[in-house]
């Protein structure tokens, strides 16, 4: 599997338009024009010297485009991963060491995200001053506040407490 | 497993439901029974907005017991104008009170609150949200009145902000019940209640209407709610749509004989006055019905061999 991430989609020479990484990782099949979010929700915003690759809209062939992410040097945790697919549900994530895939997830939606989102309801007891974490069901195509249950369907990158 | 809080009426089983209103209907016929069992026993009562009946209701529950209360007081006086969180105030609370009950003007208040404490909480209304003690009541009343199957419900007026009514409709659902529901386009129920609705009985037996004419006739049960003005910015456009869904001995002559009519009051002019000498009126003894049922709660809620929860896990 060590060329894998060389061919998937068959759309390789479109992935060589984003440079190569030594290490870290690299999020493929992103929502065409989600790039952007699923570095919101990572927290990257390039102030800490992360070296951050980014294709948005490249052809691809299981959708007509898609985004690619690549971080180099940092590993993206479980939690993070679970997170992503609020707004990239067909992500792949891969896990590069030394140029190899060395593995390769597809995202899982959790049944729970905490302290990811803020709810965009202003009568919902989370936005005042109290000691409380956000914490939000996943359901089947939204979330849903476990506090007011507000459900969001739309535009969840929004509620991204960044 | 014993969940000692009652935050939503989603909690609650057909059999939970059963068996707070057969309690409550015990008491009513004779309140000598549980008279003095809770006595040395102190509910807290957190009012963060203003509410006096459903508070002297609790309060008269809790002494019927045979308990007493403590009260953090009005609300303009009370630490939440200084800034302090629910979350401390009921931390300390806890340390004096052996139950807690919380009224609060945000959504999913109750909830956050039961995260800190370990005594049981009731909510007594959280914003927009939820107002299980009175659903309690409600249904008490339409048990007394209509019985809690086979039954045809309206129910009319501001939906979109009533907690009650969202209460009120989710126990519903645990019987054989049609509810129609009655209000302005603009304050219908919020999507979420109706997916939920949707969710625990697949949608049958839940109609959406902009009009009572249609459906007065078939109705067993018409809850009304009030329509606040200060939910229009503009005082015609709510003159305009407050008028269709007030009625009056006029809008009844449709309506069934054995029809109840109920509101959680208070009303404004949602139900004309000569309604009140009618069989129809069951409005005052709905809030009549608030202690019995509020001392059924109480006393399942604090006598460690009961719990209203003791038999939902099946
Ligand atoms: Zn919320």
């Amino acid at each position: 599997m060590s060329d894998e991430h060389d061919h998937h989609d068959g759309d390789a020479d479109h992935e060589l338009r984003v440079s190569k990484i030594r290490d870290g990782t690299v999020i493929d099949h992103v929502r065409g024009g989600q790039a952007l979010n699923v570095l919101a929700i990572l927290g990257i915003d390039g102030t800490n010297g992360e070296e951050v690759s980014v294709g948005m809209n490249v052809p691809s062939d299981r959708f007509a485009r898609k985004d690619i992410v690549k971080v180099e040097g940092r590993e993206l945790s479980q939690d993070e991963v679970d997170v992503l697919s609020l707004i990239a549900p067909d992500a792949t994530i891969n896990i590069v060491r030394d140029y190899d895939v060395v593995e390769k997830h597809r995202v899982e939606r959790p049944d729970v995200v905490e302290g990811v989102l803020s709810c965009p309801n202003a009568g919902c007891i989370t936005t005042g001053d109290e000691p409380v974490t956000s914490r939000f069901s996943v359901l089947e195509d939204g979330v849903r506040c476990s506090y007011c249950e507000t459900i969001v369907r739309e535009e969840i990158a929004s509620l991204i407490d960044t | 497993m014993r969940h000692d809080h009652l935050i939503t009426s989603k909690q609650l089983s057909r059999g939970n439901i059963e068996n707070i209103l057969d309690h409550a209907a015990e008491i009513d016929d004779d309140p000598s029974t549980v008279a003095g069992r809770h006595a040395e026993t102190l509910l807290g009562l957190l009012f963060f907005e203003p509410s006096t009946r459903t508070k002297m209701s609790f309060e008269t529950a809790m002494k019927r017991l045979g308990g007493d209360v403590v009260d953090m007081g009005p609300v303009d006086s009370s630490s939440v104008k200084k800034g302090e969180t629910l979350a401390d105030t009921v931390r300390v609370i806890e340390g004096y009170a052996d139950a807690l009950v919380v009224r609060h003007p945000k959504q999913g208040a109750a909830t956050m609150a039961s995260e800190f404490v370990d005594v049981p909480l009731l909510n007594a209304g959280d914003g927009a949200g939820h107002h299980p003690t009175q659903t309690m009541l409600d249904l008490y009343t339409i048990r007394e009145n209509a019985g809690l199957d086979d039954l045809t419900i309206g129910i009319m007026g501001d939906l979109k902000y009533g907690r009650t009514v969202h209460s009120l409709a989710y126990a519903l659902t645990n019987f054989d019940t049609r509810q129609h529901f009655i209000s302005p386009e603009s304050l219908q129920l919020p999507r979420e209640v109706v997916y939920d609705l949707h969710q625990q009985q697949d949608g049958a037996g839940i109609r959406e209407h902009d009009s009572l004419e249609a459906i007065l006739p078939s109705l067993d049960v018409l809850y009304v709610t009030r329509i606040q003005r200060e939910r229009f910015p503009d005082e015609n456009e709510y003159q305009k749509i407050a008028g269709e869904y007030q009625i009056d001995a006029d809008t009844l002559e449709a309506a069934s004989d054995d029809l109840t009519v109920m509101h959680p009051l208070p009303r404004v002019d949602e139900i004309a006055p000569e309604i009140d000498e009618t069989d129809h009126a069951a409005y005052f003894e709905q809030a009549h019905n608030g202690v019995p049922v509020r001392m059924a709660l109480l006393d399942l809620l604090l006598s460690d061999d009961k719990g209203i929860w003791g038999d939902s896990d099946e």
